[in-house]
């Protein structure tokens, strides 16, 4: 057998061994790295079903009792659960109606009606709808209803089973409550709690919205009906329930299949929650807003950073996420203005300070361009006055500036008034990083009386 | 990807967030992602490039085209049969008039067999307008994912920033990904490598170093900057073509287009005149201040009596009502003499041309009441074909 030169000596053979052990690390890590990120996207991205509920125990045991007492004992109910964006309220109901399914009796009778503000504009879509998730669009077939009342206690009837005297107990479930209140006479939300009210069939109703006034919205007819239970959702944990909210968010479940490579992500995790300037972020993160979707966000961020070269995550990628999530937008813009544009920009601060926030139109940010001109050494900015017009109209499209009134064909283009949307603070900040800013156009935004 | 980077210049960073975005096929992926930055930076070109390069099933759909939600329904879910069913030749068209039925019949497009599994990406082009159809299409968008429980990513991409859109009692916060505007040396780069064949890239760069210098104060639009460079080259190449000078004298050249670009800049760049009359002046070399702008105003040729009341009007709109006696008593007689009947007529002509206004309610009994909204150049020229000196009679220029 002939060995080959590097074989001989033995410091190199240990390296060529490593190497050929790190490439197959590499593809054993890509596989891993694989099964990391689709199970930490679904937990991000999409709700999986395998969440916790951090910190509203005391709301969900209000809730599954309520269901089951439609369910098994044919109470009917209403309830409404209000909570800011973000809050948990669809989880917590799906989390509810999974355990409420799982018992025997409840899952061969118990009907869900899934309503959506956003789908169902309006009450005939409404009850179509209804009726289809009822799965009773043979029972109805071409029948003409008289009122939207008959059509609903028509279809609840059609619900009664052969030998049952009472019908099947039904859940209806609305997403966003508050748009529902919105439409016609509120006839859906009438009925709906009416049939609720009377003893007629089993019938909870579950409202979720995220306005607080919601019961300033409905109607008094509706408004009596209602049981008037709320259960709130109000983010109420801490920062160090945040913290470990975030640990458990990026650590892997137990079920993983390699063991060793989830303990030692798991370990980087925790060396993560310990480090000092991951805390800062979270902090920062915590003190804008509380709510577990912008953690995600956040933790989805970093989370492409993870690649087979960079397998576990370091407190600088979520520095990165955390700088990416908090950039200004409008002074993004700004940075891209050219610098005529910018040039008019700072002749409209210079009218707000002048003239204390008044509406200006296009001839008087001309004029006090003009003036910024006429000094010697800016005969570089002596553009014509329609090139000067094509640049106002492009940070109109922008959204930048914005006319006090709709457009009209009685006044000019040039005289219409308008109104800057930026305030001091950003143009400033914008001009520090505006690239290659010409210095007599700095130095004009700082004072505009340079030119006594 | 190396070819994808060669097709898509100075975006690698946005190109590489994009595709860690992505992520595997079958992962899931932010349900909404919301891609801002200036017209002209890429963001439509490379986000359909890398989803056709990545071969990710993708529709795509502009809310300029599709201006109400039914257009716009439709035509997602016809381009998504599109996908599905490309081996069935023609499928039927959708018909979709609520998002009720848009969500229920996407589920069902959505169970194909080709595109289980995977992601499949909306892409909105110019977002923005869909703030201004109905109101439950924008938050509907954003969490599709949600109401249909499919593995779907919406893309949004728009100009204006994402605080605009957000709805009153808020929504589902996509991810915001910024497009940054292309530096000068990113402008050159991508300018310089569209350059004809016929001529070496250095001539090529050079030509575009002048034609930034002088456009980009007042233009940073790849879109506009390149149409300038496509319309300007046969000028800056005369004089080689002629004979008169080679590719590397620089100073021949300048002297030969800086003009040109001047000119330029107050014509084409202004949309003043189309491209073709731009191009006819070039090669004819004719002086551009005889040409006929595109300007509805050049091209409006009024009867003699129109200009005197058009004139009448300025004067009467402008001027204090005090200071008529001074300036029309000599002038009465001659405006007294024209037909009435004519008159409103020509009056009922000249508001259809917006050069009067009709101001004040219809119901004021001493007749309604006009203003003049030309503007002062305008007038002169007009004033200047009856050769009626119209500053003197002007208040302001006294």
């Amino acid at each position: 057998m002939i060995l080959g030169t590097w074989d001989r000596v033995p410091g190199f053979q240990c390296i060529k061994m490593s190497s050929r052990k790190s490439k197959s690390n590499n593809v054993i890590h890509a596989e891993y790295l694989s099964q990391v990120q689709r199970i930490l996207r679904e937990r991000f991205c999409h709700q999986s079903p395998q969440s916790n509920l951090f910190g509203v125990q005391v709301q969900y045991k209000h809730l599954i009792e309520l269901l089951k007492r439609t369910a098994i004992y044919g109470e009917s109910n209403s309830v409404l659960i209000i909570g800011p964006r973000g809050s948990g309220k669809t989880m917590l109901i799906n989390h509810a109606l999974k355990e409420l399914m799982e018992v025997e009796e409840v899952s061969e009778n118990v009907l869900q009606v899934h309503l959506n503000g956003l789908l169902q504009i309006n009450d005939k879509i409404a009850l179509k709808e209804i009726t289809r998730q009822l799965n009773l669009e043979n029972v109805v077939g071409d029948k003409v209803f008289g009122s939207f009342a008959e059509n609903l206690s028509f279809l609840l009837e059609a619900l009664k089973k052969g030998d049952r005297s009472s019908s099947c107990p039904v859940i209806f479930i609305l997403d966003e409550f508050d748009l529902f209140t919105h439409h016609k006479n509120q006839t859906l939300l009438y009925n709906l709690f009416d049939i609720s009210q009377s003893a007629q069939t089993p019938l909870a109703v579950i409202g979720l919205t995220c306005r607080l006034d919601i019961l300033e919205l409905l109607e008094k007819r509706v408004k009596s009906r209602f049981s008037h239970r709320q259960i709130h959702l109000m983010n109420s944990f801490g920062f160090p329930q945040y913290l470990k909210i975030f640990k458990e968010q990026l650590s892997l479940p137990a079920e993983f299949p390699d063991k060793l490579f989830s303990e030692k992500w798991n370990e980087n995790v925790q060396c993560l929650m310990e480090d000092r300037s991951v805390r800062e972020v979270l902090q920062k993160h915590f003190n804008v807003s509380k709510n577990l979707r912008s953690l995600h966000m956040l933790l989805m961020l970093a989370l492409n950073r993870v690649t087979t070269s960079h397998p576990f995550m370091t407190a600088a990628d979520l520095m990165e996420a955390n700088q990416l999530c908090s950039m200004d937008s409008k002074a993004n813009i700004v940075h891209g203005l050219s610098v005529l544009e910018i040039c008019l920009i700072i002749a409209m601060k210079h009218l707000n300070d002048i003239y204390e926030e008044e509406p200006f139109n296009f001839q008087m940010v001309y004029n006090e361009f003009q003036k910024f001109v006429q000094r010697k050494a800016h005969s570089v900015y002596n553009f014509e006055k329609p090139v000067v017009m094509k640049a106002f109209e492009h940070l109109q499209q922008l959204e930048l500036i914005k006319p006090m009134e709709r457009t009209s064909v009685n006044t000019q283009r040039e005289y219409q008034l308008m109104k800057l949307l930026l305030d001091n603070t950003q143009i400033m900040n914008a001009l520090q990083k505006y690239p290659n800013c010409p210095t007599d156009v700095r130095q004009w935004a700082t004072s505009s009386l340079s030119w006594l | 990807m190396p070819h994808l980077e060669n097709m898509v210049l100075c975006r690698e960073p946005q190109v590489s967030t994009l595709q860690a975005l992505f992520g595997e096929r079958h992962h899931f992926s932010f349900p909404s992602i919301f891609i801002y930055g200036h017209t002209a930076s890429g963001k439509t070109y490379v986000t359909q490039t890398l989803l056709k390069t990545l071969e990710l099933p993708h529709v795509f759909v502009n809310c300029v085209e599709c201006f109400t939600s039914r257009l716009l329904l439709e035509q997602i879910l016809n381009k998504l049969n599109h996908l599905c069913s490309s081996e069935d030749g023609c499928s039927t068209q959708v018909t979709c008039e609520t998002f009720n039925d848009f969500v229920r019949l996407f589920k069902q497009v959505t169970k194909a067999e080709s595109l289980k599994d995977q992601t499949v990406y909306i892409v909105l082009d110019k977002a923005e307008y869909l703030r201004d159809m109905e109101a439950n299409l924008l938050p509907g968008f954003l969490r599709l994912q949600e109401l249909t429980d499919r593995n779907v990513t919406v893309l949004f991409l728009s100009e204006i920033v994402w605080e605009k859109f957000r709805p009153n009692t808020g929504c589902f916060e996509p991810f915001v990904l910024y497009f940054p505007d292309y530096s000068i040396g990113n402008l050159q780069k991508i300018l310089s490598h569209d350059h004809p064949p016929e001529y070496s890239a250095d001539f090529y760069a050079a030509y575009i170093n002048i034609l930034l210098g002088v456009f980009y104060t007042v233009c940073r639009d790849l879109k506009e900057l390149r149409y300038l460079a496509v319309l300007n080259f046969p000028k800056y190449c005369e004089p080689v073509v002629k004979g008169e000078a080679n590719e590397r004298d620089t100073r021949k050249l300048w002297r030969n287009i800086e003009p040109h670009l001047k000119r330029a800049m107050q014509t084409v760049y202004l949309r003043e005149i189309s491209s073709s009359q731009w191009e006819k002046l070039q090669k004819d070399d004719t002086d551009p201040a005889q040409l006929k702008g595109l300007s509805a105003y050049t091209h409006v040729e009024l009867p003699y009596y129109s200009k005197f009341i058009l004139i009448a009007a300025y004067l009467a709109s402008y001027n204090p009502a005090r200071t008529d006696k001074r300036f029309f008593l000599k002038h009465h007689g001659k405006i007294k003499k024209t037909n009435f009947l004519k008159k409103h007529e020509k009056i009922t002509s000249l508001v259809t041309l917006q050069l009067l206004t009709l101001v004040g309610h219809d119901d004021q009994l001493d007749g309604p009441k006009y203003k003049c909204t030309v503007s002062l150049e305008f007038i002169r020229a007009i004033a200047r074909t009856v050769n009626f000196d119209i500053i003197k009679y002007l208040y302001d220029f006294l």
